[in-house]
């Protein structure tokens, strides 16, 4: 008998549901690459839990063969770090969208991410609500035309990844939906994270707001538009490696290299920087003025909530390993009557 | 000496001053002192919602009563025998509860113009001719406080603070109570401020002295011990007794215990309370929010532990919607009511029954939930764990009411041994191999209730949501027949509790002219105004209902006994509509909204009048 534990295989984590996302919805991608990401990592898919809010990405749980929850609009943090508190040996994923994240969940979003609670928080981000079909999200640029603003919206959109500095986290990622290797990798590293890691994925709803990220995704322009972030590494893209970001005072600008401008007049990526500065400026810089990071913005240890939640209580154990609830009905003041 | 000493069967007693005059421990201390001498003791404390009104105001009236016996008493009394005053405004809001010939104590430094003028009073009240329908005791208590701890050299503003004391020694003196609990605990809670502590100890001991030397009363008051049942006993608070309650359904189940709570009154004390007992696997998050407190909740419940949220009407209005997920998933949990009076924010520090209809209904679609209610601060440690029986047993959320008024009470308690109470046990499936037949999260036992299948468990992974599931399998579904078959099932497994809870017991004659029919806090008002009503020899009875969804088996016949039913609430006449509708009885309602217990002697009025 062979003591080995079996392997799985991408396919092990898929369930006998049918998965109902519109044919060519980016999140089907995201599922595949969740699916080879968990069977790179190893862990037993029963130790597993995917937690999920309302909204199109939010059906994810019941594609998965691990342990899952459907829960509330928004409040998928909330039940994760219940759970997460409570068994502190699973691997807890949240999966959410930018309606559920931003708008109704943003508080819990926040608050999870404040306490850097063991969780691996996934963004769909799609700059559009897809299931209540085609209103504009807390992430629709300026003047998006929709059902609910015919004459465009006139909010500002919240950039995710400047709301996750905000709040502290101590992992953030972006990656792309169809940017398959760099977001399976993306994935895995985010799971073995300590605390929250909170990854955005640019994801493509095609019905209802078709080529939202389509200069990050054409062959043509992606290149241009997209700087691939490396720790320790000068931030350099374009298709001929040929532009950089230089600091200038306190802000970025693009450069090309050559005429005097070298590899080391650059900015260096520095993900483990204790302040969260360069992960800020980094999330700020968007198209058209610069090209959009994806990678790893910010990876920092610090102390996690449920372990330390639970590192109390097993030191009041500890401390009072004979405790009996007969001594806590006895204590204080009591008397007899015969 | 005072010349005599008056044996009587019961003492109502209230202190009344600002918000910082320190009454609450004043009160707490008597309440104490009188368990202890073995008297029973029932309290009312009654404060402001504002930490700190602007002092001598009549808004910053901050009161604690009690009421100790020789007898079994189940409330904090009607009349007061005695009130202490420690300003004019204290005076005028309190005044009209003191029975006629009872005791005023007057912190007579505090009766001055700019006191008057705080409390809004044109001249001063103790000149008012109705004054002399009581016996009024004048004591200059800052005055006498102050050169009581004279020699320790305090700031007068820190010897101003000791006169609560001065108050309860006097209160001790009159009603012959022992100084030493009180010594022990001002040792115990200022010791680390030695100056303080003897400050205390001289305010306490003067107050005392001043009444055995002065004769200030005709005469003093004994209060025999109580004939209660044999055991050893403690003064618990509702609030504690409910967290208490929690830890002990966790052990006997042999889980941890987690609460998700976000502070509100009068619930935060659970809150406190749980928070100091880690050594017994108790988890407490402190969450952003109402919604997220209740969500961690159902997010441990999950995880498999003993999940319970606590929180007040306005709180509970904000997690309806995760209780209706909490249904739909059939996991296990308490959810925590302390009621308050509402609406919206409403009365925070005052007591009612008015969210027994949001509870019972406050969701959207089909969404029963047991409902249980406890009936006395002690009967709330009983409530927490009868609660949790149902809750694992039959897999859902279970309600738990409370209120202002027991919550903060306090009552002797017969102290348990933990190791008679009856374990719950709870059988969680076990592995499964791949070549099993497939698990099926949502297949049903004999009471309808799911497995609690636990993340961790090989072979038992599934997933649950808020869409409405296929029978047995769990999974997604839209079918029509399927969901009407599952919003019945679902109703149909609360419906079946009813066989496991008991019958409803009633106190007097199992027919007659009037049935009392109460629910929750207005237990101890009810029983003592039903036993003067039989003392008198009136057909009245009295049900006082645990489980109000679902109702006990026995209920429907038992209200068709009675000529006449009365259902006494804090509220508008919650438990008489659902009474209504459910069993078509044209039930008498009694409902008071003042934020503040029913007395007896209004229930027995109305109840003759019923009778007619």
């Amino acid at each position: 008998m062979s003591t080995e534990l079996p392997v799985l295989k991408a396919a092990d984590f898929g369930s006998d549901q049918d998965v109902r996302w519109c044919p060519g919805c980016g999140d089907y991608s995201i599922l595949a690459q969740m699916k080879k990401a968990l069977a790179a990592q190893g862990f037993p898919r029963e130790k597993i839990a995917f937690i999920s809010g309302i909204g199109c990405s939010s059906r994810f749980p019941y594609y998965m063969s691990t342990y899952g929850m459907h829960s509330i609009h928004g409040r998928a943090p909330a039940f994760a770090t219940g759970l997460k508190s409570a068994r502190p040996d699973l691997q807890v994923w949240v999966i959410t969208g930018d309606g559920d994240a931003l708008s109704i969940g943003g508080n819990h979003l926040m608050h999870a991410i404040r306490r850097n609670v063991n969780l691996n928080i996934v963004l769909f981000n799609n700059r559009i609500y897809g299931l209540t079909k085609g209103q504009y999200s807390p992430t629709s640029e300026i003047g998006k035309i929709t059902k609910s603003t015919p004459m465009g919206s006139v909010d500002n959109p919240l950039t995710p990844l400047s709301v996750a500095v905000g709040c502290g986290a101590t992992f953030i990622a972006r990656s792309i939906d169809t940017n398959v290797k760099h977001l399976a990798d993306t994935l895995q590293k985010a799971a073995e994270h300590q605390g929250t890691s909170f990854i955005e994925v640019y994801q493509n709803c095609n019905i209802f707001n078709d080529g939202a990220w389509k200069y990050a995704t054409d062959r043509a322009t992606k290149q241009d538009n997209v700087l691939e972030l490396e720790h320790g590494k000068p931030l350099i893209f374009g298709a001929e490696s040929n532009k950089g970001i230089r600091l200038n005072g306190l802000n970025p600008e693009v450069v090309e290299l050559g005429n005097g401008i070298a590899e080391d007049d650059l900015l260096f990526h520095d993900a483990k920087a204790p302040e969260p500065t360069m992960a800020y400026l980094l999330s700020r810089m968007q198209q058209p003025e610069f090209p959009e990071a994806i990678g790893i913005f910010r990876q920092i240890d610090a102390p996690v909530y449920d372990d330390q939640l639970n590192a109390q209580v097993e030191a009041a154990q500890q401390a009072a390993s004979d405790a009996k609830l007969n001594d806590l009905f006895n204590s204080g003041n009591t008397w007899e009557v015969g | 000496m005072a010349s005599t000493v008056e044996h009587i069967s019961r003492a109502t007693i209230r202190f009344a001053g600002d918000s910082g005059d320190g009454m609450q421990l004043t009160g707490t201390q008597l309440t104490n002192t009188s368990a202890l001498a073995g008297n029973d003791v029932a309290t009312f404390p009654d404060f402001p919602a504002e930490i700190r009104a602007p002092r001598g105001t009549r808004a910053g009236v901050s009161g604690f009563q009690v009421q100790f016996a020789s007898e079994d008493i189940f409330t904090p009394g009607d009349q007061l025998d005695t009130l202490v005053v420690m300003n004019p405004a204290a005076l005028v809001t309190n005044i009209s509860d003191l029975r006629s010939g009872g005791l005023l104590i007057v912190n007579e430094d505090n009766f001055v113009d700019k006191e008057f003028r705080l409390a809004k009073v044109e001249s001063n009240p103790l000149d008012d001719p109705e004054m002399d329908q009581y016996r009024v005791i004048k004591i200059k208590m800052t005055l006498l406080t102050r050169t009581a701890v004279e020699e320790l050299e305090l700031s007068t503003k820190i010897a101003d603070r000791c006169k609560n004391f001065f108050a309860m020694g006097f209160v001790y003196w009159l009603y012959n109570r022992d100084l030493q609990p009180t010594l022990d605990f001002i040792n115990a809670k200022f010791g680390g401020k030695p100056e303080i502590a003897a400050a205390n100890e001289k305010a306490l001991k003067a107050g005392y002295n001043y009444g055995e030397t002065t004769e200030a009363a005709i005469s003093t008051y004994q209060v025999e011990k109580a004939k209660l049942e044999p055991g050893k006993y403690k003064n618990i608070m509702g609030n504690q007794a409910l967290a208490w309650g929690c830890i002990t359904a966790a052990k006997l189940s042999d889980k941890d215990l987690f609460l998700g709570s976000y502070p509100i009154t009068p619930a935060s004390d659970i809150l406190h309370e749980l928070s100091k007992h880690k050594k017994f696997g108790v988890r407490t998050f402190q969450a952003e929010d109402e919604i997220a407190a209740v969500c961690a909740t159902i997010g441990a419940a999950f995880g498999g532990h003993m999940s319970i949220t606590t929180s007040s009407g306005p709180g509970i209005a904000l997690k309806g919607e995760a209780m209706g997920l909490g249904m739909i998933l059939e996991l296990p949990m308490l959810i925590i009511n302390i009621q308050r009076g509402g609406p919206s924010t409403g009365l925070p520090t005052k007591t009612e029954q008015s969210d027994l209809l949001q509870c019972m209904y406050g969701r959207n679609g089909e969404s029963p939930l047991p409902v249980i209610a406890a009936r006395s601060p002690a009967d709330c440690f009983d409530t927490a764990i009868d609660a949790w029986r149902v809750a694992a047993k039959f897999m859902c959320p279970v309600i738990v009411l409370s209120d202002g008024y027991i919550a903060n009470g306090a009552e002797p308690w017969r102290i348990p041994d933990y190791d008679t109470i009856e374990k719950i046990v709870i059988d969680h499936p076990g592995e499964r191999a791949e070549e099993d037949p497939p698990f099926l999260p949502y297949k049903r036992n004999e009471d309808l209730s799911r497995p609690w299948a636990l993340p961790g468990t090989k072979g038992l992974e599934h997933r649950i949501g808020g869409l409405e599931k296929e029978h047995e399998t769990g999974n997604v579904s839209y079918d029509p027949d399927n969901h009407e078959f599952m919003c019945k099932i679902r109703q149909e497994k609360i419906d079946k509790i009813a066989e496991f809870i008991p019958e409803l017991e009633v106190d007097g004659e199992e027919s007659g002219d009037l049935l009392v029919l109460s629910w929750g806090g207005t237990y101890g008002a009810c029983t003592t105004a039903v036993t003067q009503c039989q003392a008198e020899g009136l057909s009245v009875s009295h049900a006082h209902l645990r489980f109000i969804n679902p109702f006990p088996r026995n209920l429907e016949s038992l209200l068709g006994n009675f000529k006449q039913v009365v259902i006494p609430e804090l509220n508008l006449g919650q438990l008489q509509k659902i009474i209504k509708s459910t069993f078509g009885v044209d039930a008498e309602g009694i409902h008071k909204l003042k934020g503040r217990p029913f007395t007896v002697s209004e229930l027995v009025q109305q109840f003759k009048e019923l009778i007619g």
